[in-house]
Parts: C-alpha cells; sequence; structure tokens
C-alpha cells in the first residue's frame, strides 16, 4: 500500500493560515487502513485546528467527513459535493494522489495536503514500522531478482549491485542499519539455487518506462 | 581470452608481466592543481601511472579528469582516472569518456561510487544512471567496436583500459567474488583492491579468486598517523588494522620532536608495509600494488625499495 505520514501540526496549521472554512477529507484506503487518514484522525485534526483557532481567536468553520478511496473521482465526487457548502479549502489525509484528484473534482477550491507521502510499501505491525518495497518503477524486475526490489530497496537503485558500500549485509546508507537489498537479493538466489541470475549482467535500465507521468488505458 | 592490445604503460606492464606499482593523487576542494602536479613528479619513475580520484566519498573535490590530463602533460606521470557513476548520466559519463580520449587519458578505473548522502553535500540527487558494471560495458564498447550504448558509430574513436574496484575485506565475500566474475565477463582488464593491512587477508584473497583471470593490484594505505590509524579502524566499514600496527603507531605518538616523529613514523611504515608487498609479489598471484600514499609520495620509493620489483 502507500505509506502516509501526517506532516507536524505546526506545519499544517501554517498551511492553511489565513483559510476560513475548512473541511478535513480523510480517505479510507492505505491512509485510512494506517491510520493515517481514518476517520478518527480527521476527526482528531478538525478538532486540533478548532482548538487553535479558538485559543486565537480566529474565525472559521472546520468540518471533517472521509472518502472510502480519494484516488477515485467518482466516489470523491459522490461523497464530498453534498458536504461542500460553504467550504473555501478541502485538507486531504490521503496520499499525494488524493489532493490531487480532489483538485480534479474541485478545480475552483484551495486544495491542501497534510501528509508526506513514501511512496509503496508495507507495514510491521510488531514494530510499527513502514518500509517501502516498489516505486512503480512500470518494468518490473522481481521475477529476476530473488522478488527483491532493487529500484526501491537499494539507496543506488542499482541493477548490477551490491556496491562496494555493502557490509555485512548492510547498506552503506543510513549507517549500515537498513539491509543492502544485494545482499538480500545474493541470499534469496543462493536459497534458490539461481546464484547465475545473480552474476548475470544485467544492462542499465531504459528509463523511458519510467517516465513521469505516466498513464495506463483500462 | 586473447590478449588485447596495450595503449597505456600500465597494460604494457602488466601484459609483460612485471610487478606494477599504481600511485594515488586527490585532488581536494582547491582551485588549482599544484599540489596535485606537484606530487605526481614526485611519483615519476616510481609508479607507472597513479589513480586520480573521481570526487571520493562524496565529499564536493575537483573531477578527475582534468588533472588526469595535467598531470600525464605537466609530470610525464600516466593517469588512471577514475570515474563513478554517482553524479552524471550515461550522457555525460561518455560526454566525458571521450573528452578524455581526446586528452590522451588511456586507463579509466570504472566505480559506482559512494552515497551522496556519506559525503559533505548530503542532500544531492544520487544519479547512478550506469554502474561500475554498465559502465566497464559502456568503454568496452567504444574501445573495441567503436560505438555508443546504442550502437551508434564514433568518430576517431578513443581506446582505454578499463580498471575496477574490488573489496577483499567484503563480508561476505562470495557476492564479491561473484561480481568481479561479472566483470571479468564484460571485459574488466585490471582490478585494484581496498586496502590491506595483514598478508594473510591479501593472501586468502588473492587465493578465493584465482580462477578469475583479471590482473589484481593489492590496495596498500601506508598509516600516517596514530589518529588516522585509529579513525580508519573505527569507522571505516569492512578495514580492521593489527593491533600491534596500532600499538606502534601510539608509540610513536609520544616522540615530541616532530620532524624525528615523521621520520620515525616513515620508517615504521617503510619497514611494515614494504615487508606485506615483498610478501605479495613473491608469494601471490598479484600483478602489483596500489600504494594509496597521498600528500606522502616520497614514501613510495622507499617501499619499493624494501618490497623490490
Ligand atoms: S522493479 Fe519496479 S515495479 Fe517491480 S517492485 Fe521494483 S519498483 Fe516496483
Ligand atoms: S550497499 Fe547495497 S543497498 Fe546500499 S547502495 Fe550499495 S548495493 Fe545498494
Amino acid at each position: 500500500m502507500i505509506i502516509p505520514k501526517q506532516m507536524p501540526l505546526e506545519k499544517i496549521l501554517k498551511t492553511i493560515e489565513g483559510i476560513e472554512n475548512i473541511l478535513v477529507v480523510g480517505c479510507d484506503g492505505c491512509s485510512g487502513i494506517y491510520q493515517v487518514g481514518g476517520i478518527k484522525q480527521a476527526e482528531t485534526l478538525a478538532t486540533l485546528i478548532k482548538m487553535h483557532r479558538q485559543l486565537n481567536n480566529e474565525p472559521g468553520e472546520i468540518r471533517h467527513t472521509i472518502v472510502l478511496r480519494q484516488c477515485d473521482q467518482q466516489l470523491v465526487a459522490t461523497t464530498l459535493r453534498p458536504q461542500m457548502e460553504n467550504i473555501d479549502a478541502l485538507l486531504s489525509l490521503a496520499c499525494g494522489v488524493g489532493p490531487q484528484t480532489l483538485i480534479d473534482v474541485f478545480p475552483d477550491h484551495k486544495i491542501l495536503t497534510a501528509v508526506d507521502t513514501f511512496g509503496m510499501g508495507g507495514k510491521d505491525r510488531e514494530l510499527g514500522h513502514f518500509f517501502e518495497y516498489c516505486s512503480g518503477c512500470g518494468d518490473c524486475l522481481l521475477n529476476d531478482t530473488g522478488g527483491i526490489c532493487p529500484m526501491t530497496r537499494c539507496p543506488k537503485a542499482l541493477v548490477n549491485g551490491p556496491c562496494g558500500g555493502m557490509l555485512d549485509g548492510k547498506c552503506e546508507v543510513g549507517d549500515y542499519k537498513n539491509d543492502c537489498a544485494w545482499f538480500l537479493i545474493y541470499e534469496r538466489l543462493k536459497k534458490l539455487g539461481q546464484l547465475d541470475k545473480f552474476k548475470k549482467y544485467r544492462e542499465p535500465r531504459d528509463w523511458r518506462v519510467a517516465q513521469s507521468p505516466r498513464k495506463l488505458e483500462i | 581470452m586473447a590478449k588485447r592490445e596495450a595503449y597505456s604503460k600500465l597494460m604494457e606492464e602488466i601484459h609483460a608481466g612485471k610487478f606494477v606499482y599504481t600511485g594515488e593523487l586527490e585532488p581536494e576542494k582547491i582551485g588549482d592543481m599544484e599540489e596535485v602536479i606537484e606530487g605526481a613528479k614526485k611519483l615519476v619513475g616510481h609508479v607507472v601511472a597513479a589513480n586520480v580520484t573521481d570526487i571520493p566519498q562524496s565529499f564536493a573535490y575537483m573531477n578527475s579528469l582534468a588533472p588526469s590530463y595535467m598531470i600525464q602533460e605537466i609530470a610525464g606521470l600516466e593517469a588512471v582516472c577514475q570515474m563513478t557513476c554517482r553524479d552524471r548520466n550515461r550522457l555525460a559519463m561518455f560526454a566525458d569518456l571521450l573528452a578524455a580520449g581526446a586528452l590522451g587519458i588511456k586507463n579509466i578505473l570504472a566505480l559506482t561510487g559512494d552515497h551522496p548522502s556519506l559525503g559533505d553535500q548530503p542532500e544531492a540527487k544520487p544519479v547512478f544512471d550506469l554502474d561500475s558494471a554498465s559502465l566497464t560495458a559502456l568503454i568496452r564498447k567504444i574501445t573495441d567496436e567503436g560505438i555508443d550504448l546504442n550502437g551508434h558509430e564514433i568518430e576517431h574513436p578513443p581506446k582505454f583500459h578499463v580498471g575496477v574496484a574490488i573489496n577483499p575485506g567484503a563480508v561476505p565475500l562470495e557476492p564479491e567474488i561473484l561480481k568481479l566474475e561479472r566483470k571479468e565477463a564484460i571485459g574488466a582488464e585490471f582490478a585494484q583492491t581496498q586496502v590491506v593491512f595483514e598478508i594473510e587477508s591479501a593472501k586468502e584473497f588473492m587465493k578465493a579468486i584465482k580462477h578469475v583471470k583479471v590482473p589484481t593490484l593489492i590496495g596498500i594505505f601506508p598509516l600516517k598517523s596514530f589518529k588516522i590509524g585509529q579513525w580508519m579502524n573505527n569507522f571505516v566499514p569492512g578495514v580492521t588494522i593489527p593491533p600491534n600496527l596500532l600499538d606502534q603507531l601510539k608509540e610513536l605518538k609520544k616522540i615530541e620532536d616532530k620532524p624525528r616523529r615523521k621520520e620515525k613514523i616513515a620508517e615504521m611504515n617503510v619497514e611494515y608495509f614494504g615487508e606485506i608487498i615483498k610478501e605479495i609479489r613473491k608469494t601471490t598471484q598479484a600483478a602489483g600494488c596500489h600504494i594509496m600514499a597521498v600528500k606522502w609520495e616520497e614514501l613510495i620509493p622507499q617501499l619499493i625499495e624494501v618490497a623490490g620489483r
């Protein structure tokens, strides 16, 4: 899923300075599941903003709501249209796709985000860690790399790793705390008896497939 | 594989089976080349060529291409121009290779390069469009076929020898060796290793890569002070400095008279590393040693005198 993180409150307050009536819009997709953009978080953020405004004697109405998936234009339209009365700005708690979808639907409103988006990954609930696993490069290598993505999990996105910075299976980036993706690839391929795949030379990538913006006809 | 033609002195000596010595020069954050050229002058006649570093450890320094040219032109010392993939995409790498060829550079060391986050501009955007393997492949295409990566012909294509780096201290070692095999298959013509401080690790490593037919120069790093030794030991990943060597440096640190201290430290280095190099030369298939005595060029002839050629 997409990894979201709520911005620090101060930063959010600064972005909405001077805007009176705001609808905080959660998203029940990835962001909701990760409890960053769920209805509870939308309510909490709206309450915090209201408190801040009361303390500072600032005018305006702060409401909150949620869309099942903020990346779906039709869902956004049907859910939010009836709630737009008097609203000056929408403050999104979805990933970076959410606010841009909101703009598509409500081009005349101010659209803001309260989230920093970190890409696609998974979560370890026990450790409470998010980790990025895919950067949507458009030409998946996983079948060739033992199922480990070097485009995302190697900070240099190397296709012929590991680089000289690997030590004890750890990566030079991040003070040797993170796994070296190419070490993981080596270990996986070794276990699968496919070290020939590790040893083979891979041509430099054709970056055209990853050329943004991309559009997929479905 | 049939031996390729030699275009450089380094390759001539390697082909001739000589035990070769290379040095290292590091242009730093400086707007002139006097120091590098002076260093190069001191190396002439002792090493066959010297590496010129390319923004080492991602510290924003002078590039490698211009000083590589200048040490060849002014000092008469052949360059091994290091090229990293950190800062340039394939267009810029190719452009620099053409320029290097036109300037008479013959040896390129193809490196992936450290990540920018390790250096003094950690905010920089990393490039890594190519890596050490695909840069090697590009140099092969230029040299062997006179074409770029997409097969377009080059007018008056330059001829290079391409070397790669390898780390004997890599843990685990197997992927490192597989990587060398990968680069051998692409056409790497020589390898230079990361620093080695113990003869046993050099021997073990050379044994482990015996099946790889890439002439390999073992990296030697003389230690100028206890502080540097301690720092390397603690902070350079994969480097372990034998305790007795550190103890010796610690003892010498006590000498108060600075010139005398320097002299004693030099003597100790000459003795210690001279013997290691001699042993490497006599007992392993190493093609030579790459001595990284940056700003300490005068040590190299002394080391070679102990180690022999
Ligand atoms: S190779 Fe590309 S598509 Fe596949 S997991 Fe990595 S970034 Fe995603
Ligand atoms: S240490 Fe591994 S993960 Fe880190 S940059 Fe090098 S190859 Fe990539």
